[in-house]
């Protein structure tokens, strides 16, 4: 084991998640579909890498198998040193308390019949982490943390508004002291004006807790943001990862540039000299996807050669990687 | 040159059983020939019950149009029957308005052809078989391939951003006057809305089309919209060119919604967001003054006393309701 991956709290090795489809009367397996494609990533302490795609292309399963809610098809994903692709049952249970998850939708993540405090405490009763007569304590420290007042513990959700609801999903995920932190899509069904109380909030904890962050998301603007280091997904494969200055600066993969072209600015002047790349046709189903390089039917760059093979990441230089024939 | 459309003081209000939501009120807009409008604001604003009103489809109990009017073709839209033959006569045809569910908005028991060709009929009196000729052409002017055959094709047949440009042909199937797009984007994928987005802005310019677009995404519009209407709590309050919103904002709110949103290019360590503070209010038994008080930074204590402030001119066609006057402050 190397230096750089003796830090990472992940290492996600040739990662493959398929979903068999299944037709008929018999129910017989007539495919697959790839949502998760050979995929090859670390996250190191402290740092937050963001995983941007548009629906469908496999961001969520990532996390979803990191989580271990799906056992994945091949390939290893060593979770602060030790393989849990394969691991059995009984013996994930303890490892998720020191996985956290925030979800997308405040209102369907939290039970509308638990009290506030129940829900943020539950994990702690789940994995015997709470210490006699310390319980209270610490839930109240939790909404402290994440900006709610302590004298709301004994409501319930409905009578929270989304972004409240938010933070007591994000209070839960904490609750464990985690050491890795999935946010899939965690402010996106959120207000403009309250997103960023959301990304401030946890951008804050994140320093003060020295917390890990995979931050899933399809708002290239958010995930820049927070993000030290962004994989761009297209189909199942990450076609470009790099720290997320360079990704802005200098985006090498052709979807990653018609991708970052077509997020709007709210600044009409900057928009004026902007070139806007639109792409042609839509993403292909992952049940069929086209072969070589996923992106071949859609890129402007592609020769017969792109057709054939598939691109690997390859390290252009200062960690920044691309799969692409042509750059 | 006259304003095709004119909203006066509008009021929509509904009443429930916890007390009187006022979703719009007193709003006042105007929209002129072939021009692009942004409509901007946050969920529960008032930006889509607005547009309804104008097209009376408030749904009556328990939404009521309190007073108000809206001038289209020298008449008031609001003084037409809801269900009568006037108003028909001009919705759909005259005033189109898009939706931001392409699922919903769209039946699923009827094929893309019927839903395109309904409306040729009934407002154009066309001939079924010239109907569906015209509705081949609507689909390839919005880029669906294999239009002839798509056209017995049902929704669900069909992609999101298909669906929305399948609404798109409906809504420019009339020829309207004004189309209205309610967040026509924001169940889609970046890169399908910008496809969408450049095609909106294409088929108006082609159809000599005036388009309002609502939504709550200030990004959307910056590219497009030539003015902004900025709203909060059923109210417009601020008002002018793209350049005077974005680039010299004078409500207190369209600051904060400039500053609190991430911009492409800058991280973290360059530019923390600023959030506004607080929560977008709750509009049943709003008080008097302004809605945006208990979040403003820039408060007066005459912001307290007084009723909510008039929209005043700043200077050419920018508009803002605030007493405080932000220049002061740093």
């Amino acid at each position: 084991m190397n230096e750089a991956q003796k830090q990472s709290v992940i290492d996600i090795l040739n990662l493959k998640m398929y979903f068999p489809i299944n037709r008929g009367l018999l129910r017989r397996k007539v495919g697959e579909i790839k949502a998760v494609d050979d995929v090859s990533f670390a996250i190191r302490k402290n740092e937050t890498l963001g995983l941007v795609g548009e629906s469908g292309c496999g961001k969520t399963t990532i996390g979803r198998c990191i989580l271990r809610l799906y056992k994945p098809t091949a390939g290893k994903i060593v979770f602060n040193g030790t393989d849990i692709s394969k691991m059995k049952e009984d013996r994930i249970r303890p490892l998720r308390s020191q996985v956290g998850a925030i979800f997308q939708d405040p209102y369907g993540s939290l039970n509308p019949r638990q009290t506030a405090s129940t829900i943020v405490g539950m994990p702690l009763i789940v994995h015997g982490m709470a210490e006699r007569g310390k319980y209270n304590e610490r839930v109240e420290e939790l909404f402290r943390l994440v900006g709610l007042d302590p004298s709301m513990m004994d409501r319930v959700p409905h009578e929270f508004s989304g972004g409240q609801r938010q933070r007591l999903g994000i209070a839960r995920a904490l609750a464990c002291q985690p050491s890795l932190i999935i946010c899939d899509e965690p402010v996106s069904a959120l207000d403009v004006s309250i997103q960023a109380q959301i990304i401030n909030l946890l951008e804050n904890i994140q320093e003060q807790l020295g917390l890990t962050y995979l931050f899933i998301a399809h708002d290239l603007s958010v995930v820049q943001h927070i993000s030290n280091r962004v994989a761009v997904m297209y189909l199942g494969r990450i076609i470009e990862i790099t720290n997320s200055r360079e990704l802005y600066a200098n985006p090498l993969h052709p979807y990653t540039k018609a991708l970052l072209s077509a997020v709007p600015v709210p600044n009409p002047v900057i928009e004026r000299t902007r070139t806007r790349i639109v792409l042609k046709g839509e993403v292909p189903s992952p049940a069929d996807p086209p072969a070589g390089c996923h992106f071949h039917p859609r890129c402007n760059l592609a020769t017969t050669e792109c057709t054939e093979t598939k691109p690997m990441l390859r390290d252009v230089g200062n960690g920044h990687e691309v799969a692409c024939l042509k750059v | 040159m006259a304003a095709l459309l004119t909203v006066e003081n509008l009021k929509t209000y509904f009443h429930s059983y916890r007390g009187l939501v006022k979703a719009v009120d007193g709003l006042s807009l105007y929209v002129n020939q072939k021009e692009i409008i942004g409509l901007v604001g946050e969920s529960g604003c008032g930006k889509s019950v607005s547009m309804l009103s104008i097209l009376q489809l408030i749904p009556t109990p328990p939404g009521e149009i309190m007073s108000g009017r809206a001038m289209f073709d020298g008449q008031d839209l609001l003084q037409y029957e809801a269900k009568g033959e006037k108003m028909s006569s001009i919705r759909g045809a005259k005033i189109a308005m898009i939706f931001q569910e392409p699922m919903t908005s769209l039946n699923p028991v009827l094929t893309i052809g019927r839903q395109l060709t309904e409306s040729l009929e009934i407002h154009l009196n066309m001939e079924p078989q010239t109907a569906r000729e015209r509705a081949v052409e609507l689909l390839r002017l919005v880029g669906i391939p294999d239009a002839k055959d798509r056209l017995d094709a049902y929704p669900h047949q069909f992609s999101g951003g298909m669906r929305q440009r399948v609404m798109i042909a409906i809504a420019l199937s009339c020829n309207p006057a004004i189309l209205i797009a309610d967040e026509p984007t924001t169940a889609v994928d970046v890169t399908t809305q910008a496809q969408l987005l450049e095609l909106m802005q294409e088929m108006v310019t082609k159809f000599s089309t005036a388009l309002v677009i609502v939504t709550h995404n200030l990004g959307v519009v910056a590219r497009y919209a030539e003015r902004i209407y900025v709203m909060y709590s059923g109210r417009i309050i601020e008002s002018g060119l793209s350049d005077d919103i974005f680039l010299n904002p004078h409500h207190p709110y369209t600051i904060g919604l400039l500053k609190c949103v991430p911009q492409l290019g800058e991280t973290r360590e360059e530019k923390k967001l600023v959030p506004i503070k607080g929560m977008p209010p709750n509009l049943i038994n709003m008080p008097e003054n302004c809605a945006f008080l208990p979040r403003c930074e820039y408060s007066l204590e005459r912001c307290r006393r007084e009723p909510w402030p008039p929209l005043t001119q700043l200077e050419g066609q920018h508009y803002v309701s605030c007493y405080a006057d932000i220049r002061e402050k740093p």
